[in-house]
């Protein structure tokens, strides 16, 4: 077996035991990333140069100290989605306005892999500005879905699932503002967590939609997602969204028996014309948790059907004001054909932007306006209270709910990207936790006949990823779905 | 037809805090262009604004010290446009939610006290500064202002004068400066006032179109300004037009306003709530801990001046026009000065010699104490009044006690009236023409037979005793 395949936990165990080493590793997994790219397209940049340095000096570290002080992450390969800032490392939120943007500064979450010593693989493709379900947005080039190449492979996060499912990575960093990181994960069958808005800062990431975007990790399991919200997760004075509660071991709940928990079925997350294998594979999951000694109870979130557009006003308004700072006078490519400030402005957004960022900027400005302000934002607050009091009121009577991450499988490319309306649906169950805040996870649960990954979504109570996960990793230990690879890849 | 003006002022305070408002980075005036920003202030994607809690107290100090209510809930807001000292294309400001809201102030107007009602004080951070100078084709941007915190206090359109305006400025400016939380400096910009102002016929109780007036950089302005504004109004009406709603600007070279953008031209700001910073709970503990920390107002201490030290209104009002003038001066009384003569010592002589070379009290090189201590040789007769002034120059000047000055110059009254009588009898001897006109019943002359003593004594003879010993010596070489 190829090193590239390895989980973090087996690389944890392999670099601890002297086993490999972290250049071996990374030369493994950047050699897959060499092989693949051009495919896959899930990587925007790849820092091999400064991954080799990392892994070396992971090296000299693991030589030199006892195993038992070596953070969970020292030396292990990962890849973070091209919105999280990195210094000195360009991060473009692949958005041709910020193709040359380096940032000064890093992101609180990459600051404390590196603390781990973590290897930085190179900053994977997305959504321009996260703002997609497709990765068909980005301004480079769309990622492929390693399970069929003429398919999607979700998005925002797209090329951090990519690289996750073709083992072009150990593990990967997403954001998730309306589904980003469970979606993609869904779709490419993989692990995706979204944990509890305010879990996790936000510090360094390239805001969409400040009050839903959360940063979570993709993965080869649910361990390894446990490892990696470890490492990123906790207080943090750099943002005051971030709560100031205290972390959990969230490894030490894995391998808890499930008997007794109860879950929660949402009836409006089973609907018509979904995709009949998801909704079967569904369905079966749910059976196999009951088998585990969970209870499967139904629950009532009677304000679902308006999560879609309630998401799509308070995103856009969010949106189009986070976006305003890219006016070309600090960063970014500048553009201009005349010298007044209003060309400047104009022709720099113009063409710096793409279709999709317009049209958000352009619904959310709207969506803002004065005399229009009451009727939509200010509407849009009132239902994401009431959204979120849907799910606060059957959290009284179970500890977490299950239910498909997305409505069907991956989706051909080009297929929705002209009907912006058919690709917001793909949210349609993922959506709910942002607007609510709460932590969510995807988890391979089966296939379609056309050997398409199925996601299982579980939900959980706000701060509470150690249920979640739990509940999670016991699924997935009890199935082998995990376990199969994309077979296209084979080179 | 005769009008009313009806005007309300906006005033922004910059807030004294060392530390930026939402990031760590120094506030201090005329720093190197762009030397004191982060990629908070700059406004790098995903950097992210923290609150300054200082910057909180002191507006809540402000407010308390306004008469407000201290909103225990309240939360920062957008207000959305793009201009290139605008780093993140909005500022983090307040909206629907305050801090402090429902206040009022007290501005004393030929003895009538007049309450102008502070409608609301928010927080929210500067923009940068765009420099046109030295640049062609293209402007520079200095970020270093960027996220400098600053207070808006909006009064009610209480103000019915130009007048008035300029005494409300100038309570505001005091007040701010007694609490410590705004250096009040018009000129370098940490006190800016934009005017609402409209007019109506007299008698009318609804408003006049208002127009608003933007950059009224200097106190001079703010009544010249206004009154212009005024004029241009009443005008416009005479004249049968009607005023257009609009944002106007002040020309303090040319001494007159003009359009900046209309009504129709005006922003559309898309206020929201900003997502980044938590709503701000204020809990009352706190609210009363500040309370109890603020100073004497400058309300409270002019009372307390004319009942205390038992000073004329106008001198309590002048010295506790600014709090270190009324610091300086219960200095100068707590050294045992007669509180009277100190205060006519401290408006006359002090100020005369700081605005000579333009200094603040803050540079003044004379302490209190070495001006009770030359009220005291003043009270005890060992200089005159004229001697004095002398003498506190050289305080002044030198730094010297007054005694080692009346020692070392010999400036110590001459009281000894044999030693007097001497000089005045050689006086009346060389004028007699003088003696006889006085003794003829000129009576006036005795100012020239003083003045004479005073010039020879080289002004250190006793006043009272020349007086008394030229009327004697007059009478008796009758």
């Amino acid at each position: 077996m190829e090193l590239y395949t390895k989980t973090i936990s087996e690389c944890q165990s392999l670099i601890r035991n002297g086993q490999i080493s972290s250049v071996e590793l990374t030369r493994s997994v950047l050699g897959r990333i060499a092989s693949l790219n051009e495919r896959l397209g899930a990587y925007i940049t790849v820092t091999g140069d400064t991954a080799f340095r990392q892994a070396e000096e992971a090296d000299k570290i693991i030589r030199s100290q006892p195993v038992e002080n070596l953070p969970p992450l020292m030396g292990i390969p990962v890849a973070v989605k091209d919105n999280m800032c990195t210094e000195g490392v360009r991060t473009t939120c692949a958005s041709a306005l910020l193709d040359d943007f380096v940032p000064p500064y890093e992101s609180t979450v990459t600051g404390r892999l590196a603390a781990e010593g973590y290897v930085l693989l190179g900053k994977t493709n997305m959504d321009e500005f996260a703002m997609g379900s497709s990765n068909e947005t980005s301004a480079f080039y769309s990622v492929k879905n390693p399970w069929n190449t003429e398919m999607a492979p979700g998005g925002s996060s797209g090329g951090s699932a990519v690289a996750v499912a073709a083992d072009a990575c150990i593990g990967a960093l997403g954001s998730d503002t309306g589904g980003s990181i469970r979606q993609p994960a869904a779709l490419c069958g993989v692990v995706g967590l979204k944990p509890t808005y305010g879990r996790v800062s936000r510090y360094g990431l390239v805001a969409f939609a400040s009050s839903l975007d959360q940063i979570g990790p993709l993965a080869k399991t649910v361990k390894d997602a446990a490892i990696l919200l470890q490492a990123i997760a906790g207080p943090d004075t750099n943002d005051s969204t971030c709560a100031p509660f205290e972390v959990p071991d969230f490894t030490s709940s894995l391998g808890r028996d499930i008997k007794g928990i109860k879950v929660g079925i949402p009836k409006q997350y089973f609907i018509e014309g979904m995709h009949p294998r998801v909704e079967d594979s569904v369905k079966k999951a749910i059976n196999q948790l009951e088998s585990l000694g969970a209870k499967a109870v139904e629950v009532d979130l009677p304000h679902t059907d308006y999560a879609v557009s309630t998401y799509y006003i308070l995103a856009t308004s969010e949106a189009s004001s986070n976006l305003a700072r890219f006016d070309g006078v600090r960063f970014g490519v500048r553009r201009q054909k005349e010298s007044d400030l209003m060309d400047m402005y104009t022709t720099t957004r113009s063409a710096g932007f793409g279709p999709e960022v317009k049209r958000r900027i352009m619904l959310g400005t709207y969506a803002l306006s004065s005399g229009y302000y009451d009727a939509y934002y200010l509407k849009a607050q009132q239902v994401r209270t009431l959204i979120k009091q849907d799910f606060e009121h059957a959290f009284n009577s179970v500890d977490i709910m299950a239910c498909p991450t997305t409505p069907a499988p991956a989706f051909r490319l080009g297929e929705k990207l002209d009907d912006p309306l058919q690709m917001y649906l793909n949210d349609i169950f993922t959506i709910s936790a942002n607007l609510a805040g709460l932590p969510g996870i995807s988890v391979p649960c089966g296939f379609t006949d056309d050997n398409l990954p199925v996601g299982l979504q579980l939900l959980g109570r706000p701060f509470d990823e150690e249920n979640l996960l739990m509940v999670a990793h016991a699924y997935e230990q009890s199935t082998d779905w995990h376990k199969i690879k994309p077979k296209l890849l084979d080179i | 037809m005769k009008y009313e003006p009806v005007i309300g002022l906006e005033v922004h305070a910059q807030l004294t805090t060392d530390s930026k408002i939402f990031c760590g980075c120094s506030t201090r005036f005329a720093a190197e262009p762009n030397t004191q920003t982060c990629p908070v202030c700059a406004g790098m994607p995903g950097a992210l604004p923290v609150m300054n809690k200082k910057a909180l107290e002191y507006t809540i100090k402000t407010g308390l010290a306004m008469n407000c209510r201290i909103s225990p809930f309240s939360r920062f807001a957008r207000k959305n446009y793009f201009y290139p000292d605008l780093p993140k294309g909005y500022q983090i400001s307040q909206y629907e939610l305050p801090i402090c809201i429902d206040g009022h102030i007290e501005i004393v107007v030929d003895e009538d006290v007049k309450r102008i009602g502070i409608t609301r004080i928010h927080m929210e951070e500067d923009a940068g500064k765009n420099i046109h100078e030295g640049a062609s084709g293209y402007s520079l941007v200095d970020l270093n202002r960027a996220c400098v915190p600053l207070m808006e206090i909006v009064s009610e359109p209480d103000i019915r004068t130009p007048a008035d305006a300029a005494l409300y400025m100038k309570k505001l400016r005091t007040i701010l400066r007694y609490l410590g939380v705004c250096d009040g400096n018009m000129e370098q910009g940490s006190l800016r006032c934009d005017a609402n102002i409209s007019i109506r016929p007299i008698g009318e109780t609804a408003f006049g179109t208002r127009t608003e007036l933007k950059n009224i950089n200097s106190f001079r302005f703010v009544e010249r300004a206004i009154d212009y504004e005024i004029a241009r109004q009443t005008r416009v009406l005479e004249e049968g037009g009607h005023v257009v709603q609009e944002t106007r600007l002040w020309d303090s070279a040319a001494g007159r306003t003009y359009s900046m953008r209309s009504k129709e031209e005006a922003h559309d700001y898309r206020y929201f709530p900003d997502p980044d910073l938590v709503p701000m709970v204020v809990d009352d503990a706190w609210v009363e801990e500040i309370r109890s920390s603020l100073v004497e107002l400058p309300d409270v201490r002019r009372e307390r001046f004319v009942n205390l030290y038992k000073l004329p209104e106008d001198d309590a009002d002048m010295l506790t026009s600014d709090r270190m003038l009324a610091d300086w001066f219960e200095d100068v009384v707590k050294a045992g000065a007669e509180p009277k003569a100190a205060s006519n010592w401290v408006m006359g002589e002090l100020m005369r010699l700081l605005n000579e070379e333009n200094l603040s009290l803050e540079d003044c090189p004379l302490k209190p104490g070495q001006l009770a201590a030359m009220l005291k040789l003043m009270n005890d007769d060992v200089i005159s009044g004229k001697i004095a002034k002398t003498v506190f120059e050289e305080m002044y000047r030198t730094g010297k006690s007054p005694d080692v000055i009346v020692k070392e110059k010999g400036l110590v009254q001459i009281s000894d009236s044999s030693e007097l009588e001497k000089i005045i009898k050689k006086l009346l001897d060389d004028s007699p023409k003088e003696v006889e006109r006085y003794l003829a019943g000129e009576t006036k002359l005795i100012g020239f037979f003083v003045g004479r003593v005073m010039k020879d004594t080289k002004g250190k003879a006793n006043p009272k005793i020349v007086n008394d010993l030229l009327r004697k010596m007059l009478r008796s070489s009758f």
